[in-house]
């Protein structure tokens, strides 16, 4: 199986803080990491490599320091790892054209894997948007894979259902949180992937034509949430007498 | 044309409303599309379509590259400016195929959509709601969706006329196959009409203990439970249904109390736009103090069932 890992770095987002006055989120300067739910694909391609063989390739679309954050992802598991820088304002619709056009240069690949979305942005299009510029079928949100030899049967969580879908080669499928627990790399696999290769290919050798946006982000807004932050501690059954009346004097006890 | 699609009924008439409005700032009609069936077109027509288009094709199940390959001719054929699509699973998925099979733009989960220099502008939370993106499209059609209840639906005139066109469509086959359909166990709780709700999180040691969280909703008569990830996702002590946050259900009761709930970012997420929110938790440092009104900080098997009592009296 050739198995091509779509991964993005993505800004933390439990260490964004709100800037008092503007209240808009201070982007810069905050912890970089793999978006989660990616890593759950890299960990479910890798559980699929262990058992029928094949190679991974993971491919980010992000800024050069991404080059560390793709070194983790080889220390999982993953073979190679493919980064190219976008242009400018970006977009989904740029961005997916990058991907596909990176694996289409991969080539030869069996199952395309993403996270179900980014957990910066959570739109989920990009797997989607990505097989339809490759022309396969899609499988969202599959909380199990199993590969056979001329198909996959997954089944996708649609919250109130489970669809189970099979697809012959070559599919995309993007994955749940919940499919798994992705690894953590033991020191050995850190030391050995420093000798895996790392391919830097520009937006013009993947993408053919013009890359234009299709979106503009017009602003960022901040949300302010404001909560009274009144905390009750010591003495237990005060606390709960106050608490009641509290909640009684705001009329929510109807 | 503005058009409208969701595969849920209630969902597509909430989208109508706003289908109507965007459509009449453009000086342009709405359109309803029904794919496979046409059981809901006088409904449409009634909620504010000026017309129906009933795709007629071959298919029984639900495949994104069938049903883009549907709409991308639909959108085609009448011009279409503005697409807006349901934001469920289903909805998101076609709609990000759509629009790249139109190489076009596309925002999902968009709570708040208008016209603004003839271009449509959304907003729709972003870093797990710790701000709101406010973007623009400079290519057309525009494609949006959005989730349930961002918008009510348009009353019913009653007799409202209007065109239905039935139609076959051809479209691109999937290779793929879909073999099974299974209802997934859930309690049929409906988090996100509760006005009410008691939320339950890794605080709680066993299964059973759970029961203190049903012991206080009944008491306030809200009977709602909800939950945090870890005891959905991961120890399933309760179904999917009840979980909230970022990938679960998005809340807005006018009281909310959080037991046991550290208050990570991403559960914030599904219910920041509560009323009233209260939080117990052992841990005074805890993050759930920062997004809560009123808090205890104690052991929630000391405070709750105290609390559950307190209340009973109170409301008597
Ligand atoms: C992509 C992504 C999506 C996610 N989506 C969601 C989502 O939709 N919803 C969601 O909830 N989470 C989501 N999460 C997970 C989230 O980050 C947290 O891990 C999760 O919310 C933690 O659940 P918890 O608060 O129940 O558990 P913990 O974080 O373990 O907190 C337990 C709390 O209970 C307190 N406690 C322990 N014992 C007691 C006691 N006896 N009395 C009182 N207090 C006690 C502790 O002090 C602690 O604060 C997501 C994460 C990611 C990465």
């Amino acid at each position: 199986m050739n198995i091509v890992v779509c991964a993005k770095q993505v800004v933390d987002v439990s260490e964004i803080k709100v800037d008092s006055s503007t209240k808009k989120p201070i982007l810069s300067g905050v912890p970089q990491k793999i978006s989660d739910i990616d890593k759950n694909a890299l960990e479910e391609a890798i559980r699929i490599k262990e058992k029928h063989g094949g190679k991974i390739t993971v491919v980010t679309v992000g800024p050069s320091d991404a080059k560390e954050r793709i070194k983790e992802l080889l220390a999982m598991g993953a073979d190679e790892g493919v980064l190219v820088v976008p242009p400018q304002n970006a977009d989904y619709s740029v961005v997916s054209h990058i991907l596909a056009g990176a694996i289409k240069k991969i080539g030869g690949y069996d199952i395309v894997l993403c996270g179900e979305a980014s957990i910066d942005m959570f739109s989920g299009q990009m797997g989607p948007r990505v097989a339809g510029l490759l022309n396969i079928p899609q499988i969202t949100y599959a909380q199990n894979v199993v590969v056979e030899k001329d198909k996959v049967v997954s089944e996708r969580n649609l919250g109130d259902k489970a669809v189970t879908i099979e697809s012959p080669y070559p599919v995309l499928i993007t994955v749940t949180k919940e499919i798994n627990q992705p690894r953590l790399p033991s020191l050995m696999q850190i030391l050995a992937s420093s000798s895996k290769p790392i391919h830097k290919w520009s937006a013009s050798d993947v993408a053919s034509g013009k890359l234009e946006p299709k979106i503009k982000t017009v602003d960022i807004k901040g949300v302010p949430m404001v909560r009274k932050n009144v905390i009750f501690h010591d003495d237990l059954d005060q606390c709960v007498n106050k608490l009641v009346d509290e909640l009684a004097k705001v009329g929510v006890l109807r | 044309m503005v058009l409208v699609y969701s595969d849920d009924k209630k969902l597509t008439l909430e989208l109508l409303n706003k289908g109507k409005e965007l459509a009449k700032e453009l000086h342009k009609k709405v359109i309803a599309v029904c794919i496979g069936h046409d059981s809901f077109a006088k409904d449409y027509l009634e909620h504010g379509a000026d017309s129906v288009i009933a795709a007629e094709a071959d298919l029984h199940t639900f495949k994104a590259e069938e049903y883009a390959s549907i709409l991308e001719k639909i959108v085609k054929e009448n011009n279409v400016e503005v697409v807006l699509i349901g934001s469920n699973k289903n909805g998101k998925e076609l709609a990000a195929r759509l629009s790249a099979k139109l190489d076009t733009g596309c925002v999902t989960d968009c709570t708040n959509v208008y016209v603004k220099d003839k271009k449509i502008v959304t907003e729709r939370m972003v870093y797990s709601g710790n701000a709101i993106a406010v973007e623009q499209f400079l290519s057309h059609p525009q494609i949006v969706t959005i989730p349930p209840k961002a918008f009510n639906p348009l009353p019913k005139t009653e007799g409202h006329k209007g065109e239905v066109i039935k139609k076959k469509y051809d479209f691109e086959r999937s290779p793929s196959k879909i073999t099974k359909v299974q209802e997934m166990k859930t309690e049929g709780v409906n988090v996100e009409d509760a006005e009410i709700i008691v939320s339950c999180g890794r605080g709680f040691k066993n299964k059973d203990d759970i029961r203190l969280v049903r012991e206080l909703a009944d008491a306030l008569k809200g009977r709602t439970i909800g939950c945090s990830r870890p005891i959905a996702a991961d120890l399933k002590w309760l179904s999917e249904d009840h979980w909230i946050g970022l990938s679960g259900h998005k809340v807005k009761p006018k009281l909310y109390i959080a037991c046991g709930i550290s208050g990570q970012i991403q559960h914030i997420a599904g219910m920041r736009d509560s009323g009233v929110v209260v939080a117990i938790n052992k841990d005074p440092e805890a993050l759930i103090f920062k997004s809560a009104d009123y808090g205890i900080v104690g052991d929630l098997y000391q405070v709750l069932p105290k609390l559950t009592n307190a209340i009973r009296e109170k409301m008597g």
